[in-house]
C-alpha cells in the first residue's frame, strides 16, 4: 500500500507544478486551425507562450483577454466577448480555446455569458466554436487542467449517437503525458492492424517541430480536425492512454455509446502487450511482423539493460500520469524508486508500485534523494539543478524541457520506445561508475608509485635496472 | 496598490514618452495583445538580486512557469536561481488562509536559506482578495530581524514596463540609502587613481555580458556601488544613493529611480549604452565628463584609444564577411539606434528599424545614422515583420527572442537581441561576439535547404513573403 504525504510546509521550494490553465492550453494546441485565448492579465499568457516556445521550440499560437485594473473591479465579461469577436475577425479559427485563471475564478467571472453576449453579437463569426474550461490554478495541475479541457471539448463538439459506423475508424484520447513522438507511435501501432487512428487531442501533427509550407500562422498548423472530434461516434471503438482522462472517456463513452479500452500508459512490455492485444481485438487482426520483431528486441533490451537498472535507485518527479509510467517501468525493471514527488493528488497514486509518494515540490525530491542515496532522477529540466547538487546525473521527462533539443518529441512509449528509454536510463547507470573498485595500495608494497594528485617524486632505486 | 499609485507610477516626466497619447502604455486589447503583466516586470527587473530570496506570493501560475528561466547571471550566491512561491490553494483563497501562509514562507525561507533580505511579489489573486502584503512584511521583518521588502506589482495593474517602475519605486522606497557604502579596501587602491562611485540602473547582466565591462571600469577606478540589477548582492544595492553618477543602462523602463535619486541625492544621471563600439567609449566619457576628475578623463581617453584600435583589428575579418548584408532590426527604445551604430560598424546595411518603444529623441538619432528616410517599424505583428523582411529583402532579422521563431518557420536568419538571448554583445568584447553570430547565421548553409523543394515533389510549393514571388535568398 502506497503512502501518500501531504503537502507539509507553508512555502514551495523549486516548484514542480505547473498551472492547471496552461495545461489546459497545451490540449487546445493538439486541434487543428485552433488558438488558445487564457482568460486572465496579460501576464498569464506571456508566461505560458514561453514555458512552450522554449519546450517546443516553435511558435506558439496563445492569445490573452488582457484583463486590467478596471476590468478586474467593474467585470471582465466584456473582454471575453471583445477578445473572440478580435480573434474570428482575424483569423477565423475553427475552434477557440477558453481557459480561465485564477485571475477571472476569483474575480467569478462568467465566461459562458461572454460567450453567449459574444455569439448575439456575432452571428457572422458562428462557424467558429468556443470551448470554454474553468482552470483556476489554485488548484490542480498541468494534468488535470489538460483531462479538463479534452473533457470540454468532447461535451461541446461530439455529435451524439448514432451515427453509421466508420470502417476501421478508432478514437484515441491521449493524455498530458504523451509526447508528439509517443502519439506517432501510438498511431504507428494502429495503422499496422489497418484501423484508422483519430487521436484526440493530436500533438503530433501541431506541435511536433515540422515546416510548414506557409511561413506564418496565426492558428496551430496541424492537430484533430474539428469534424473528426464531431464524429467521434462513427469509430469502432475508443482508445484512452491516461488516468487522468476517466471522466473525458466516460463522456465520450455516454455520447457516442462505444465501448472503450482504457490505459494508463504505454510504457513497458506488460503496458504495451496490453495495448497491441486491443487492437488485434479490434481489429481482428493478429499482430503484424513489425510489432512482433520490436516486441522481440524489447525483451532483449531487457536483458541487456537489467545488470544496470536492476537495484538502480530512482527518484521520480512530473505529474501523475507521467509518474506512474516512469515506477512502473522502474517495477518491471527491478529498480528502487526512493524519492517519488507529484505536485497535486490524483486516484492513480493510490496504484504506485512505490512506498511513498509526495505531493510536494523539487526540494522535497531533493531531500528525499539525498536521504535515501538516489542514483538517478528523472524529471524536467528544472530538475537539473536539484541533480547537481546531489551530484547524480538527470534523465528529462515531461514538462518544460527548456535545456534539452528534442527532448519535447522524445518517443518513450511502445516497444521501441521503451527498448530505447531502457538504454538512456542503462547509460546514465554506466555513467554513475556505480559498483566501481577504487585502487588500494597495500601498506607492504614494495614499489611505491606515483599517482594523480601525488606531487612526490619517487626515484627508482639504485638495484632496480639490475633485475630483468 | 491604489488606483492613485498607479497613476502616478505612469507619469513618468522623465521619459520622452510622457508628451504623447501613449504615454502609461494604452490599455491592452483582448485577442490581440502580447507581452507581459506588471508581475512579470517587477520580477525580471529585481531577480538578479543574487542573494535574496524572491518569493512569490500568489497561486502556481505567476512562478511555476516562469522560475528559472531568466538569462542573467550571478558571479557568486545562487539563491535568486531558487523558485520560492507560496503555490496558494483553493482553501487558501476561499478560507483567508493566504496572509498566513505568506508569514509562514518568509519563516521557512529564512530559516532554511538564511538570505540577506526577503523581497515578496505580490500578483492578481492575493492582490484581488485583499491580502496586506505590506503589512505582513512589516511584521515578519521585525519577528526576525531580516529586511523582508513588499513588491505590490499584481499583473492586472498593468504591463511589463509598470512592473519594471514598481519594483525600482521598491528599491527607492525601502532598501536604496539603507546602508553607507564599506570603504575602499586598501588592496584595491592604485597609485594616482582616485576611485570614483557610479552605478548602473537597468543593467540585467544577460549572458554575463556586464562581465565585458566591469574590467574596464576597474581599470579606470570606477567602482560600481550596485546595479538595478545584474549580478548585484542586496548590500550594494543599499548603498546606491552614494554614487557620483548613475547610468541608465539601454532602458527607459527605471527612469523612475534616476528621477527619484537625482530628487533625492542629487545624483546626476545619465542614459547610455554599452552596444557597439561608439557606444561604449561614449558612456564611458560621460563617466569622466559628469565626475569631472582630470585624471579621469585622461584615463578614459587612453583606454578608449588602446580598446578601439585593438578592437578594429580584431573586427576587419569579420567585416569583410558582414559587409552589404542587409538587416531588418526590430527592437525598441534606445537599441532602436544604439544597435543600428554598432550594425553599420560591422558594415552591415540597415534597412529598417523598430520603433515601437521610442522616443521622438530616440528617432531623430535614427535619422541621423539611416539618413532622412530611414524606414521605422511601428507595428511588430509577425506577419507585418515577415513582409516588411520579403519586401526590403532583408539578409536577416535581428530582433527579440519572442520573433524567432516565426522568423525561423519563414525560413529567415535571425539573431535573438533582448534578454533572452545566450550570447553576450556587451562592450567592445561583445561586438566581436555579435559579428561572429551574424555570419554563424548568415553563412550558413542551411538556408538554401530549407527553401528548395523535395525533387520529386513539384506540388510542395513553399509559400514566403506576402504572395510577391517569395523570398530574397540573399
Amino acid at each position: 500500500m502506497v503512502e501518500i504525504l501531504k503537502r507539509s510546509k507553508p512555502l514551495s521550494v523549486n516548484p514542480l507544478k505547473s498551472s492547471q490553465t496552461i495545461g489546459a492550453a497545451l490540449a487546445f494546441l493538439g486541434l487543428e486551425r485552433t488558438i488558445p485565448m487564457l482568460h486572465g492579465s496579460q501576464g498569464c499568457t506571456a508566461f505560458g507562450k514561453v514555458f512552450f516556445v522554449r519546450h517546443f521550440r516553435e511558435p506558439i499560437p496563445l492569445q490573452t483577454t488582457a484583463m486590467d485594473q478596471i476590468s478586474t473591479v467593474m467585470g471582465s465579461d466584456e473582454n471575453v466577448t471583445e477578445g473572440l469577436a478580435t480573434i474570428c475577425a482575424k483569423s477565423a479559427p475553427a475552434i477557440i480555446g477558453l481557459p480561465t485563471t485564477g485571475l477571472s475564478e476569483t474575480q467569478g467571472s462568467d465566461v459562458r455569458l461572454g460567450i453567449k453576449a459574444f455569439r448575439d453579437a456575432h452571428p457572422e463569426f458562428s462557424s467558429t466554436e468556443v470551448v470554454a474550461v474553468d482552470t483556476p490554478d489554485f488548484t490542480g495541475c498541468l494534468e488535470t487542467g489538460y483531462a479538463k479541457a479534452v473533457l470540454a471539448v468532447i461535451e461541446a463538439l461530439v455529435v451524439p449517437a448514432p451515427q453509421a459506423v466508420e470502417a476501421n475508424r478508432i478514437n484515441i484520447l491521449v493524455g498530458a503525458h504523451l509526447t508528439p513522438g509517443d502519439i506517432e507511435a501510438v498511431k504507428d501501432m494502429a495503422e499496422l492492424f489497418g484501423l484508422k487512428p483519430v487521436v484526440i487531442p493530436d500533438l503530433s501533427t501541431s506541435l511536433d517541430g515540422h515546416l510548414a509550407g506557409r511561413d506564418f500562422n496565426p492558428l496551430t498548423t496541424g492537430g484533430t480536425a474539428l469534424d473528426d472530434i464531431r464524429h467521434a461516434g462513427t469509430a469502432k471503438a475508443t482508445l484512452v492512454i491516461g488516468r487522468h482522462l476517466a471522466a473525458a472517456a466516460d463522456m465520450l463513452a455516454a455520447k457516442t455509446g462505444l465501448a472503450d479500452y482504457r490505459f494508463d500508459h504505454l510504457l513497458g512490455l506488460d503496458a504495451v502487450d496490453a495495448f497491441v492485444h486491443a487492437l488485434a481485438v479490434i481489429s481482428g487482426r493478429s499482430a503484424p511482423e513489425k510489432l512482433k520483431r520490436q516486441r522481440s528486441q524489447l525483451q532483449d533490451a531487457m536483458l541487456d539493460t537489467h545488470f544496470m537498472i536492476g537495484q538502480a535507485r530512482l527518484a521520480l518527479a512530473g505529474d501523475p500520469d507521467q509518474v506512474k509510467a516512469l515506477a512502473d517501468l522502474s517495477a518491471a525493471m527491478g529498480a528502487e524508486v526512493v524519492a517519488c514527488v507529484v505536485p497535486a493528488r490524483a486516484d492513480v497514486l493510490n496504484d504506485l508500485p512505490v512506498d511513498v509518494v509526495k505531493i510536494g515540490d523539487l526540494e522535497d525530491l531533493e531531500t528525499m534523494g539525498r536521504d535515501a542515496g538516489v542514483e538517478l532522477v528523472i524529471g524536467n529540466s528544472h530538475c537539473v539543478q536539484s541533480a547537481e547538487r546531489l551530484g547524480v546525473p538527470v534523465l528529462r521527462a515531461g514538462f518544460p524541457q527548456f535545456d534539452f533539443v528534442g527532448g519535447f518529441r522524445r518517443t518513450w512509449m511502445g516497444y521501441a520506445g521503451t527498448r530505447d528509454a531502457l538504454f538512456d536510463i542503462a547509460n546514465l547507470m554506466l555513467s554513475t561508475e556505480k559498483g566501481e573498485v577504487h585502487p588500494h595500495t597495500s601498506i607492504y608494497a614494495q614499489t611505491a608509485e606515483k599517482r594523480e594528485g601525488d606531487d612526490g617524486h619517487y626515484p627508482a632505486s639504485p638495484r632496480s635496472g639490475l633485475r630483468h | 496598490m491604489k488606483p492613485q499609485d498607479i497613476a502616478q507610477l505612469l507619469d513618468e516626466p522623465a521619459c520622452g514618452h510622457n508628451q504623447k497619447s501613449k504615454s502609461g502604455c494604452a490599455r491592452p486589447k483582448p485577442g490581440a495583445s502580447a507581452g507581459g503583466c506588471a508581475f512579470d516586470g517587477a520580477q525580471i527587473a529585481l531577480l538578479p538580486i543574487a542573494d535574496v530570496a524572491h518569493i512569490v506570493h500568489g497561486p502556481i501560475a505567476c512562478a511555476g512557469s516562469s522560475w528559472d528561466n531568466r538569462g542573467t547571471r550571478s558571479s557568486g550566491p545562487t539563491l535568486w536561481r531558487t523558485g520560492m512561491t507560496t503555490d496558494l490553494t483553493e482553501q487558501d483563497v476561499i478560507m483567508g488562509r493566504s496572509e498566513k501562509r505568506l508569514f509562514h514562507s518568509i519563516k521557512q525561507a529564512i530559516s532554511e536559506h538564511n538570505p540577506v533580505a526577503v523581497f515578496v511579489y505580490n500578483t492578481c489573486v492575493p492582490a484581488l482578495i485583499g491580502d496586506d502584503v505590506e503589512a505582513v512584511c512589516k511584521e515578519a521583518a521585525s519577528r526576525w530581524g531580516v529586511p523582508v521588502v513588499p513588491v505590490d506589482g499584481a499583473g492586472f495593474y498593468g504591463t511589463k514596463n509598470l512592473g519594471n517602475r514598481i519594483a525600482g519605486e521598491a528599491m527607492v522606497k525601502y532598501v536604496i540609502g539603507t546602508r553607507e557604502p564599506d570603504p575602499v579596501p586598501d588592496h584595491a587602491q592604485r597609485e594616482g587613481i582616485r576611485v570614483h562611485d557610479i552605478s548602473l540602473i537597468g543593467e540585467y547582466n544577460i549572458a554575463g555580458e556586464l562581465w565585458h565591462v566591469t574590467p574596464l571600469l576597474d581599470e579606470l577606478g570606477l567602482r560600481i556601488l550596485g546595479t538595478l540589477s545584474g549580478d548585484t548582492r542586496f548590500r550594494d544595492v543599499q548603498t546606491i544613493h552614494r554614487a557620483e553618477v548613475n547610468m541608465m543602462v539601454c532602458s527607459k523602463a527605471m527612469l523612475n529611480v534616476a528621477r527619484k535619486l537625482k530628487e533625492k541625492y542629487d545624483t546626476p544621471w545619465f542614459e547610455g549604452s554599452f552596444y557597439g563600439t561608439s557606444d561604449v567609449s561614449q558612456a564611458l566619457r560621460k563617466f569622466a565628463e559628469i565626475i569631472d576628475d582630470d585624471s579621469l578623463t585622461a584615463r578614459t581617453e587612453a583606454l578608449i584609444e588602446r580598446e578601439e584600435v585593438l578592437l578594429d583589428e580584431r573586427l576587419k575579418p569579420w567585416r569583410d564577411r558582414l559587409k552589404g548584408k542587409r538587416v531588418l532590426l526590430y527592437t525598441g527604445g534606445v537599441k532602436s539606434w544604439s544597435v543600428v551604430a554598432a550594425l553599420q560598424d560591422l558594415g552591415l546595411e540597415v534597412v529598417a528599424t523598430g520603433t515601437k518603444k521610442s522616443t521622438e529623441e530616440d528617432k531623430a538619432r535614427i535619422r541621423d545614422l539611416m539618413g532622412d528616410d530611414a524606414l521605422m517599424i511601428e507595428d511588430g505583428n509577425p506577419r507585418a515583420l515577415l513582409d516588411t523582411v520579403a519586401k526590403l529583402k532583408a539578409d536577416i532579422l535581428i530582433a527579440g527572442g519572442r520573433n524567432m521563431y516565426t522568423a525561423l518557420k519563414a525560413r529567415v536568419p535571425f539573431l535573438d537581441i533582448n534578454q533572452e538571448r545566450e550570447f553576450a554583445y556587451a562592450g567592445y568584447e561583445g561586438m566581436v561576439e555579435l559579428a561572429r553570430q551574424l555570419a554563424l547565421s548568415l553563412e550558413s548553409p542551411i538556408w538554401d535547404a530549407v527553401r528548395k523543394p523535395a525533387p520529386w515533389d513539384i506540388s510542395s510549393d513553399v509559400v514566403l513573403g506576402c504572395g510577391e514571388g517569395g523570398m530574397s535568398h540573399g
